[in-house]
């Protein structure tokens, strides 16, 4: 069995990119999923409906912190029309590992408050 | 003592996977061959419905069916076969005793439960309490960290002579504590005597020897699966007299006596709250684990499991000091450990303890309103129960101090 622990999975959640509150941010979203306690919140800046920067805070296991990490970094210079045809698959392909039932709702948790932070006004 | 190594042997996933440390018993139990037998010989044998065949299995699916009732009521010490009621699992009886007893309510009768109770005996109070009005309290307490959860002073404190419900875990799923259950009714029943007290033993009967007379509880539950039997089958235990004047769970067959275009009678106790087709084969077969129980003894059982998480309370306080958080008092009464890792969410560490073979729980564990009392998230829970060893302690020490590394905490 590989683990799902993998260099890059353990390094984004230990130090995660865009970890913090975006001022200038233009959307925001709070999420939470209460079954396993996590919580995140996002913050998104919109420029011309193009993504220019996201940063997030919140509480979460490693993959949902290290999903918003990876996540923040991929979105910049998105456009909106775009980043709304991301899914499941796309996340599975940022974190380069295998997920089950389970563990996958972690991983979309930081995906869908994205997509909830883009619907407002677009 | 029990011998871990001939007990190991009569679970067959075992042999499947040799190395397989199951600490997770509170949330189901491992089921050994006699058990899984059982229902493979109802099924091979004598799958016949029961009660009305007039033919040769069916008579001896009937036999066997009621005959488990019998063993129930011994193994819980019940005054009559007429008080065990058969579900699909303590959830189910809690919901049924809930559904009968409602009509009974005035709305001046207040219902108090436990801050500790896992959500089947929380929720279904709850929504009573709220349907109809009623005065809900929760019982808490501060000193849930020191020492057993409740106790005659917390009762005097929240009982009143209004309460006519209250409903109590015997065992906390994941503080590991043992209710003071026998003190407790004394002191609600002195308070008001026409209380009515429902007990959650579903983790109390897996460990203990229970005698509901001896408790004087009104109602017990106890889920078949917690304790070696198969999943689908619970048990309600309510004293013959209150039973009477329930109001049926579900209609149907199996349940009446009498039906005409204007009205229905409804069959005998326990018969007239098992509507439906019931798991035939669960119920014979939880006569087997409660069998199994017995030949190891539940003294014996009980030693066990709090002997193993003694020593895993222990030996995780000592080895990783400030870094984890055990949930409950130092002195472990139960087979049960909960914990927090500082940093690390219970996800990471379950995941991680899998891919070394063991199986822990992590989440709420049911218990959202004690999660949110004691101030954390999501915790790790390790239980112990016939099966396991002190080996698994090891092997679960040494994979938590690799989480540890891996996460350089």
């Amino acid at each position: 069995m590989t683990s799902i622990y993998q260099e890059k999975i353990l390094q984004h959640a230990s130090n995660p990119h865009n970890f913090g509150r975006l001022p200038s941010a233009t959307n925001k979203i709070l999420l939470d999923n209460p079954l396993c306690g996590d919580v995140i919140q996002l913050e998104v800046e919109v420029e011309g409906k193009i993504v220019k920067r996201a940063m997030f805070t919140g509480k979460g296991c490693a993959i949902s912190k290290a999903t918003a990490s990876l996540l923040t970094d991929a979105v910049q210079g998105i456009a909106i029309s775009e980043l709304r045809k991301w899914d499941k698959a796309s996340i599975i392909k940022m974190l380069g590992i295998e997920l089950g039932p389970n563990r996958l709702k972690c991983a979309l948790l930081p995906l869908e408050a994205m997509h909830k932070a883009i619907q407002a006004k677009y | 003592m029990i011998s871990v190594f001939k007990v190991k042997k009569d679970f067959p996933i075992f042999n499947d996977q040799p190395g397989f440390v199951y600490l997770d018993s509170t949330a189901t139990a491992l089921k050994p061959q006699s058990v899984i037998d059982s229902l493979v010989d109802y099924y091979s044998h004598y799958s016949a419905n029961i009660f009305r065949g007039v033919y040769d299995i069916s008579e001896k699916a009937t036999a066997q069916y009621e005959d488990t009732r019998l063993v129930v009521k011994d193994f819980i010490s019940a005054s009559s076969v007429k008080e065990i009621i058969f579900t699909r699992n303590a959830t189910e009886s809690i919901n049924l005793f809930v559904n009968g007893i409602k009509d009974t309510l005035k709305t001046t009768d207040e219902i108090v439960i436990t801050i500790a109770e896992h959500h089947s005996n929380f929720v279904p109070w709850q929504q009573l309490a709220k349907k109809k009005g009623l005065k809900f309290t929760v019982m808490t307490n501060d000193k849930l960290q020191m020492t057993n959860q409740f106790q005659i002073t917390n009762v005097k404190k929240y009982v009143t002579n209004k309460t006519k419900i209250l409903a109590i875990t015997h065992v906390s799923n994941v503080l590991g504590t043992v209710n003071p259950i026998k003190d407790i009714i004394q002191e609600a029943k002195k308070i008001n005597p026409a209380i009515i007290i429902l007990v959650d033993g579903a983790q109390a009967v897996p460990h203990t020897k229970i005698d509901v007379v001896d408790l004087d509880c009104d109602a017990y539950v106890f889920s078949s699966h917690k304790m070696l039997g198969p999943t689908g089958v619970g048990v309600l235990y309510v004293k013959e007299k209150l039973l009477e004047t329930l109001s049926p769970y579900q209609y149907g067959g199996d349940m009446i006596r009498n039906v005409s275009i204007e009205e229905t009678l409804f069959a005998d106790l326990p018969h007239r709250f098992e509507a439906g087709t019931p798991h035939i084969a669960g119920v014979i077969a939880l006569k087997h684990a409660i069998r199994y129980l017995e030949k190891i003894g539940l003294e014996s059982i009980h030693h066990h499991g709090v002997e193993l998480a003694q020593l895993c309370y222990d030996t995780l306080k000592e080895q990783f000091g400030e870094k984890i958080a055990l949930i409950g008092p130092e002195k472990r009464e139960s087979g049960i450990v909960a914990f927090t890792l500082s940093g690390i969410h219970a996800h990471d560490i379950a995941h991680l303890l899998n891919e070394d073979g063991i199986a822990v729980r992590a989440g709420h564990h049911c218990a959202m309103p004690l999660h949110t009392k004691l101030g954390i998230g999501a915790s790790v829970r390790a239980s112990f129960y016939i099966y396991n060893g002190k080996d698994d302690v090891e092997k679960l020490i040494k994979s938590l101090q690799k989480v540890l590394r891996l996460f350089s905490i």
